[in-house]
């Protein structure tokens, strides 16, 4: 697996293809709204029946990755389900999938805007959670100092030989980094928003995933 | 067989008219289940559609609504609502008429419903909107005919599809409409017929007196056309001079691109002022309406426009059409040409005006066609079944309804006569449920069925949704683009949402005929201000591009055949020339391959003669099995004629590229990821009602948006690869945008007969496909060697590169 590795908060991180976090020296895989059970929600919502596959087709990816990197500790950084209703309405299939993902890891649900609070899955529901140099909550804060959360979606567009290319990206600068969404049915945000080129400073880079993750400056 | 009633004929007698003979002969079938007419343009097709409901009208007895009119454009029913008029005023005739499209008003279009007019002029999306109400029976009922205007280009497309059903539920409601078809000259009047009728009912086709052949000429020029290209600025002068000898030109181009870019250049060359206007679809309907209004007026000398004047209003006083560009397809160019000159039996005159040189080859070619009255066109296949999904979602908000009775109304569509049960019950489990292979959504169906076996909406709120979102026009991602507020916010047009997102603030570009400057982005809104420059960009539009046909494709190569070519001008013949001393010239029955390098990259040309669509496959394929063997394609592009890739590496041996069962076999994997599929997808699962275009409220802009539809194929493709929709798109897909067809068809006449030719430079024929707009992008492993050159750029030069 391609890896993109860089320092935050005097730690080495590797930022993964599939958009997920990896903090080896304390063998964590980080990952960023899920948003499991979309597509329930939207057909309760809207009456539209959207490809049911979603929840699966994350689950999947998560499986992969945590496979890949042995991960000891697995933190969601919230938005993990899009809704209480959705968390309660996941297929058997799906909860049984998770607990088997849980097995012998220690496992954290950050809460999001999204989320329900604690559900009847295993695991440590907690609103932040600090750890070392690092503090993981769902959306960046004002203050913050080695801070990382999720929450805005980001992708980055460049222009390279007149060729468009977008991917999903984390953004990152000396006080904080954002996570691009995991789940399979999330839009984004591209970084030249105003809310996003606000929140970063001047040095802000963006690491693009993909099959190999690429940094580079932040396009604003 | 009754009369024309006496006082409708004497009106005619009083006008200096005589009634011709087919509009007697469709007078003497109005009792007919079903009719179509086939006339030249201003063969007075539309009173030969309306003189029966006149007459049948004329004595005040019937209440209600009697004939419904549809035609393609909402522009033709406000028109024919005018000159309907006339005569029924004149002759005193106690009939109401009305129009209703997207522009009627909320309150005229309510009272419609309660009380409708004898005659009600409408589109195929009205009418078809007008079917999913629950008054529905009320408003049609005793509805005695129904006329359908421009039937050749509904037949072309799902609008007529989506007509059809909306006639069979017409006919479910009134058992006795009778149905008239009118159309313009068209290589299979059988099919029309059959498409029109409902089955199994026969439908007469009556010829109108075709008219003499029209005079149509290539257009002389000093200049001679340049090597590619496609604005045809050479021939600028030339085309001032004929429209200074003509009351009113006609100046048809494939493109909006192209249109807005010719009109640029004839104004700079318009030292005389004469008055010229522009008309396209990307164009503001104010200024559309402007320019339609001056013309009516007599006020314009000529007006610069694409296909959205292909058809409708009678412009009684053109006596020019200019065609720029090569016409693609005959019988299009027929059509074309008869849009001068209204008066029956008077040629009409046209003249062509190639953009480049290859496209003098492919007029000349379309002139020997079009003496020879050689029409083309391919048979359409069966109706599509996105459409077919919409309307049952239709059916569903006009009230519950039973499988059987709805199945028995929709086949009796011509164009889903062959419908089989368990193709519709497919589309009805899609409604319902989504009809994906997993069971997810039991609580949350669309669709219901009830204790009594009838389908209903789970939720009526759906409806207005559904109403909503009806019709089968695919607006592409555009946006909005007016002055800046502080210079009157005038709208000018819309552009394509990836051309906008192009934009940087200062960049110029052409809309409307005028060099707008780029200010910024405000609520989905592309903000410019006025502004002279010399090189403005050129702004994208959509628009649909012909494939040139197959009949056309040989005649170019059998004209490429000649030891010489006396009937092209000498600069073409130059040309062609040159091409047969620094590479060769494509035959009929060899493929012939050009590899050069190009720009920082490499080329490969293929020439398949194949038309559009089909070079367009062979490029994903061939892309394709380059990525695979490690040639880093990077994109690639295709005209007509042939096929442009370019990538990393060179390629040096095609044979492995181009084995055919390889190519066959692998058709279907390979086609799944690419973005033309995702394209096709879009399309139909927005018919189908998977998409929503609108949702009501205002679009979302930039904040965790809506991902992409690309997102659903993937995932449909990954678990669900045999979902209705998938099957859909890959029909449409084969038979529209992939047309394997042509690609088998070359194959075969070529056996192993292949040509490659290294070259050091561009070769004379593919110059014009490196101005091709329609790039497509190969995102594999070219991608990511370039994001990882641009990173350690980017790093390099920010001083980054030790991080």
């Amino acid at each position: 697996m391609n890896v993109c590795e860089f320092s935050f908060a005097g730690q080495r991180l590797g930022a993964l293809p599939s958009g997920a976090l990896w903090w080896p020296e304390r063998k964590m895989l980080c990952v960023s709204d899920l948003h499991l059970g979309k597509s329930e929600r939207l057909a309760r919502r809207n009456g539209l029946a959207l490809p049911p596959y979603d929840t699966r087709e994350t689950l999947d990816r998560l499986a992969d990755d945590l496979e890949r990197t042995n991960a000891e500790t697995v933190l969601c950084l919230g938005d993990s389900f899009d809704d209480l209703e959705a968390a309660q309405a996941l297929p058997s299939a799906e909860r049984l999938r998770i607990a088997a993902l849980q097995a012998g890891r220690k496992w954290i649900w950050i809460e999001g805007n999204h989320d329900p609070g604690p559900i009847e899955l295993g695991g440590t529901h907690l609103f932040e959670w600090r750890n070392g140099p690092l503090v993981f909550r769902h959306i960046a804060e004002d203050q913050a100092q080695g801070e990382v959360s999720g929450h805005y979606h980001p992708k980055a567009r460049i222009r390279v030989r007149g060729r468009h290319i977008s991917r999903p990206a984390f953004l990152l600068d000396q006080k904080r980094l954002i996570l691009p969404a995991y789940g399979t049915f999330t839009g984004g945000l591209r970084s030249s928003d105003q809310v996003l080129a606000d929140l970063m400073d001047q040095s802000a880079m963006a690491i693009l995933t993909g099959p190999h993750p690429q940094m580079m400056p932040m396009p604003r | 067989m009754t009369q024309i009633p006496a006082r409708i004929g004497t009106w005619f007698s009083t006008k200096g008219w005589s009634i011709h003979p087919h509009q007697h002969e469709m007078f003497d079938r109005a009792q007919d289940p079903a009719t179509l007419l086939i006339a030249p343009t201003g063969g007075g097709k539309t009173m030969a559609g309306f003189l029966p409901t006149l007459a049948e009208l004329a004595d005040g007895a019937h209440t209600g609504l009697h004939t419904i009119y549809v035609s393609p454009l909402k522009a033709l029913a406000a028109d024919i609502k005018r000159n309907l008029r006339t005569p029924v005023d004149e002759i005193d005739l106690p009939i109401r008429i009305e129009d209703r499209t997207g522009d009627t008003s909320a309150t005229q279009k309510r009272r419609q419903r309660a009380d409708p007019p004898h005659i009600l002029l409408t589109t195929p999306e009205s009418l078809a909107l007008l079917t999913s109400y629950e008054d529905a029976p009320r408003m049609f009922d005793g509805v005695q005919r129904i006329i359908v205007d421009e039937i050749h280009a509904l037949a072309e497309s799902k609008r007529g599809d989506q007509l059809m059903l909306a006639l069979a539920r017409l006919q479910r409601l009134n058992p006795a409409l009778r149905r008239v078809g009118l159309s313009a000259t068209v290589e299979d009047p059988a099919a029309i017929a059959r498409f029109l009728a409902r089955h199994p009912d026969p439908c007469q086709i009556v010829q109108a007196d075709p008219g003499p052949d029209p005079d149509i000429q290539m257009l002389e020029t000093t200049e001679m056309p340049p090597w590619s290209g496609g604005g045809a600025a050479y021939a600028i002068p030339a085309v001032l001079d004929q429209i200074r000898q003509h009351k009113t030109t006609l100046i048809f181009h494939n493109t909006r691109a192209q249109a807005e870019i010719f009109f640029h250049n004839l104004w700079l060359a318009n030292e005389d002022g004469l008055p010229i206007g522009i008309h396209h679809g990307s164009l503001d309907r104010q200024q559309r309406e402007r320019v339609e209004a001056a013309m009516v007026r007599g006020d314009l000398r000529a007006i610069v426009c694409t296909g959205s004047l292909d058809l409708g209003i009678d412009w009684g006083d053109v006596d020019l059409v200019i065609q720029i560009g090569a016409p693609k397809n005959v019988k299009r160019l027929v059509q074309r040409i008869g849009r001068a000159n209204h008066r029956y039996n008077a040629p009409s005159k046209a003249l062509l005006v190639p953009a480049n040189r290859f496209e003098v080859v492919e007029c000349v070619a379309a002139l020997e066609a079009v003496k020879a009255h050689d029409l083309d066109g391919e048979p359409r296949g069966p109706g599509p079944r996105d459409v077919l999904c919409q309307h049952i979602l239709i059916a569903a908000c006009a009230g519950p309804f039973e499988a059987g009775d709805l199945y028995k109304e929709m086949t009796a569509a011509g164009p889903y006569a062959h419908l089989n049960r368990a193709e519709f019950d497919a589309c009805l489990d899609f409604c319902a449920t989504g009809g994906y292979a997993l069971k997810a959504y039991d609580r949350w169906q669309r669709l219901q069925q009830r204790a009594d076996g009838k389908w209903q909406l789970r939720d009526p709120r759906a409806a207005s949704r559904i109403r909503m979102n009806l019709g089968t026009i695919q607006d592409t991602d555009t946006l909005k683009v007016r002055l800046k507020r502080s210079r009157g916010g005038k709208p000018l047009g819309e552009v394509e949402e990836a051309f906008a997102a192009s934009l940087t603030p200062g960049d110029t570009f052409l809309i409307g005929g005028q060099i707008v400057r780029y200010e910024g982005l405000r609520e989905m809104v592309v903000e410019v201000s006025r502004r002279a420059d010399r090189k403005p960009k050129i702004a994208t539009f959509s628009g649909t591009k012909f494939a040139t046909s197959t009949q056309l494709s040989d005649r170019i190569l059998r004209m490429f055949a000649q030891e010489d070519w006396p009937q092209l001008p000498s600069h073409t013949e130059e040309w062609l020339a040159l091409q047969r001393q620094i590479s060769r010239l494509p035959q009929r029955d060899r493929l012939l391959i050009e590899s050069f390098p190009s720009d920082g990259r490499e080329h490969l040309c293929v020439y398949g003669f194949a038309g559009r669509n089909a070079q367009q496959t062979l490029g994903l394929l061939l892309t394709k099995r380059m990525e695979d063997t490690g040639l880093a394609p990077m994109g690639f592009v295709a005209t007509d004629y042939a096929t442009l890739i370019w990538g990393l590496d060179a390629v040096t041996d095609p044979t492995p590229l181009f084995q055919r069962d390889a190519l066959r076999d692998g058709l279907d994997t390979w086609l799944a990821g690419n973005a033309v599929m995702k394209r096709t997808f879009r399309a139909s699962a927005t018919i189908a009602g998977l998409i929503e275009r609108n949702t009501g409220g205002q679009r979302k802009s930039g904040r965790q948006a809506t991902f992409s539809s690309d997102i659903l194929y993937d995932t449909l493709w990954k678990y669900d690869p045999d979902h209705l929709l998938m099957q859909i798109t890959r029909e449409e897909a084969m038979r529209g945008l992939v047309d394997f067809g042509r690609i088998e068809a070359m194959l075969e006449r070529i056996g192993d007969r292949m040509d490659l030719l290294r070259l050091d430079r561009i070769s004379p024929l593919s110059a014009p496909l490196f101005l091709e707009v329609g790039k497509v992008p190969v995102k594999g492993a070219a991608e990511e060697r370039l994001l990882a050159e641009e990173s350690e750029r980017l790093l390099q030069s920010a001083g980054l590169d030790q991080l």
